[in-house]
């Protein structure tokens, strides 16, 4: 896509590796020294209680939010030194879709290929691509604000992966939904993990242990907990008792 | 950029919006155009005794643009209030900070985006203007400076409205607080009395625009207009980038 940016050899490079990663808002710490590796073709869950920083930490990796401290590369590149070369290699969706109800899907996946560097000639087969692999099939000239949840939510979907990214952040990306459309999205991001790089925020357990390689859990803006699900599998512990006791812990500790 | 200024013009012609503004604004600027016209025909015949009469253009087409700036200080909020505080209210804005392009780009984007509707304005007042030359000559040095005149002071109005826009959160107190500037803006000359030299009438943007109405483009107007239409599009771009910094 963009040849020129290809600095660091692909393979040798992790996706997406972050070192002390802080964020205050004032006083208030709402992430400290966050550390995070995202291997290439890897599914990465990202757990914790609502209000533990997930949604703080995605905004910092994609570049919306400025972090106070660490440092974020995306495939190699330092997202503060080359945001727009970092970001061209990420697609993220943030907990509400970003949708224009304004535009029909197809003019919205133009204009999300258009800003992300897709090549000209090849927006209308990027867009071809995204709408099929979503299952988005017959809403193209459809209005989004014609469309439900569901659909909305691949469309959010479907603006993420329309410039084929190394990495693919996604922020609670079955919020809402329906049990059926559950099961769809979840399809779609393991069928995306199989050859790309994926994190996934979400509270809901069996979600994480139906789609990722490696869960890394949260507390109160730290890391808690950090392991691959074969591994806790090995040690015969089951995914909710270490949330259970990663988070419960915790409280219990900033109470005393 | 460029597909900034795409989706912002999809998304203003795809609201009945701009066409409303634009179908309003051109039947109260026509109507004026006409009162100027028949006034004209009335006194045709008394101007012609005095040497040196005023011609068609002066006592038609400047006072259409100058009632055309005052018409689109009132609409210039209702379009620019929703550049960025909608875009915030609908959660879109991460769509294009998490894009690979600059804030730059995006203010830049949106500003040029609704100027091109303001340029389709002034042309149709231009047009207007220009339906004189059917009965005479038109003093074609002066219709350009009107048409120069009129383009920069609304591209006043959209940056001050863009900056607006990028503080609230509700489209609908940007428009409020747009206006208000605007107004503040315009009436400060009149506050000021007679005096032709006081400060406060330096900062009014409406009489700045007086002097390229009557065909005077000076230099100071110019920089004037430009140095604020800069000062708003920097400071949109440093809003947006301290918000990205301050969270």
């Amino acid at each position: 896509m963009m040849p020129d940016v290809v600095i660091n050899d692909p393979a040798s490079s992790a996706a997406i590796l972050v070192r002390g990663l802080c964020r205050y808002f004032g006083s208030r710490a709402a992430v400290h020294d966050i550390n995070l590796e995202l291997r290439r073709g890897e599914v990465l869950g990202f757990l914790g209680p609502n209000g533990a920083g997930k949604t703080t930490i995605m905004r910092m990796l994609t570049g919306t939010l400025a972090p106070s401290a660490g440092r974020i590369e995306i495939c190699g590149i330092d997202l503060v030194d080359k945001p727009r070369d970092a970001k061209a290699r990420m697609g993220y969706l943030p907990e509400v879709p970003p949708l224009y109800r304004e535009l029909t899907v197809n003019e919205y996946l133009r204009l999300a290929a258009r800003l992300h560097r897709v090549e000209k000639a090849e927006i209308r087969s990027a867009v071809v691509r995204a709408v099929e692999r979503c299952g988005l099939g017959t809403t193209g000239k459809r209005l989004i604000g014609s469309l439900s949840k569901g659909y909305q939510q691949r469309v959010g979907i479907a603006q993420a992966i329309i410039h084929d990214p190394d990495v693919i952040i996604l922020d609670e990306p079955t919020a809402g939904l329906d049990p059926n459309q559950i099961r769809d999205v979840r399809a779609l991001i393991r069928e995306l993990g199989a050859e790309r790089s994926v994190i996934i925020s979400t509270h809901i357990l069996p979600e994480v242990e139906s789609m990722c390689d490696r869960v890394q859990i949260v507390n109160a803006g730290r890391t808690v907990f950090d392991d691959t699900l074969g591994g806790l599998r090995q040690k015969g512990i089951s995914l909710e008792e270490v949330f259970m006791r990663s988070t419960m812990n915790f409280q219990r500790l900033e109470s005393s | 950029m460029l597909a900034i200024v795409q989706k912002e013009l999809r998304i203003l012609f795809g609201s009945p919006l701009a066409w409303v503004i634009l179908a309003l604004v051109q039947l109260v600027l026509t109507w004026v155009f006409l009162a100027h016209l028949e006034t004209f025909l009335q006194v045709q015949p008394q101007l012609i005794m005095i040497a040196n009469p005023p011609g068609v253009t002066e006592t038609i087409v400047a006072p259409l643009f100058a009632m055309a700036a005052v018409v689109l200080l009132m609409a210039a909020p209702l379009l620019t209030s929703r550049l960025i505080a909608e875009e915030r209210r609908n959660h879109t804005l991460p769509f294009l900070v998490s894009a690979p392009i600059s804030m730059t780009d995006i203010v830049l984007g949106k500003f040029l985006g609704l100027m091109v509707f303001f340029s389709a304005v002034v042309a149709l007042v231009a047009i207007l203007s220009m339906s004189l030359l059917a009965g005479g000559p038109l003093d074609i040095g002066l219709l350009l400076s009107n048409i120069a005149g009129l383009c920069l002071i609304c591209a006043c109005f959209v940056s001050l409205g863009l900056y607006i826009s990028c503080l609230s959160a509700s489209p609908a107190t940007a428009g409020a607080g747009t206006l208000g500037a605007l107004l503040a803006l315009w009436v400060m000359d009149n506050a000021t009395g007679e005096g032709k030299d006081n400060i406060t009438r330096n900062f009014s943007l409406l009489s700045h625009y007086e002097n390229f109405n009557r065909g005077m483009i000076d230099t100071f107007d110019l920089a004037y207009f430009v140095i604020f239409i800069l000062i708003f599009l920097v400071l949109s771009i440093r809003r947006l980038d301290g918000e990205r910094l301050l969270g």
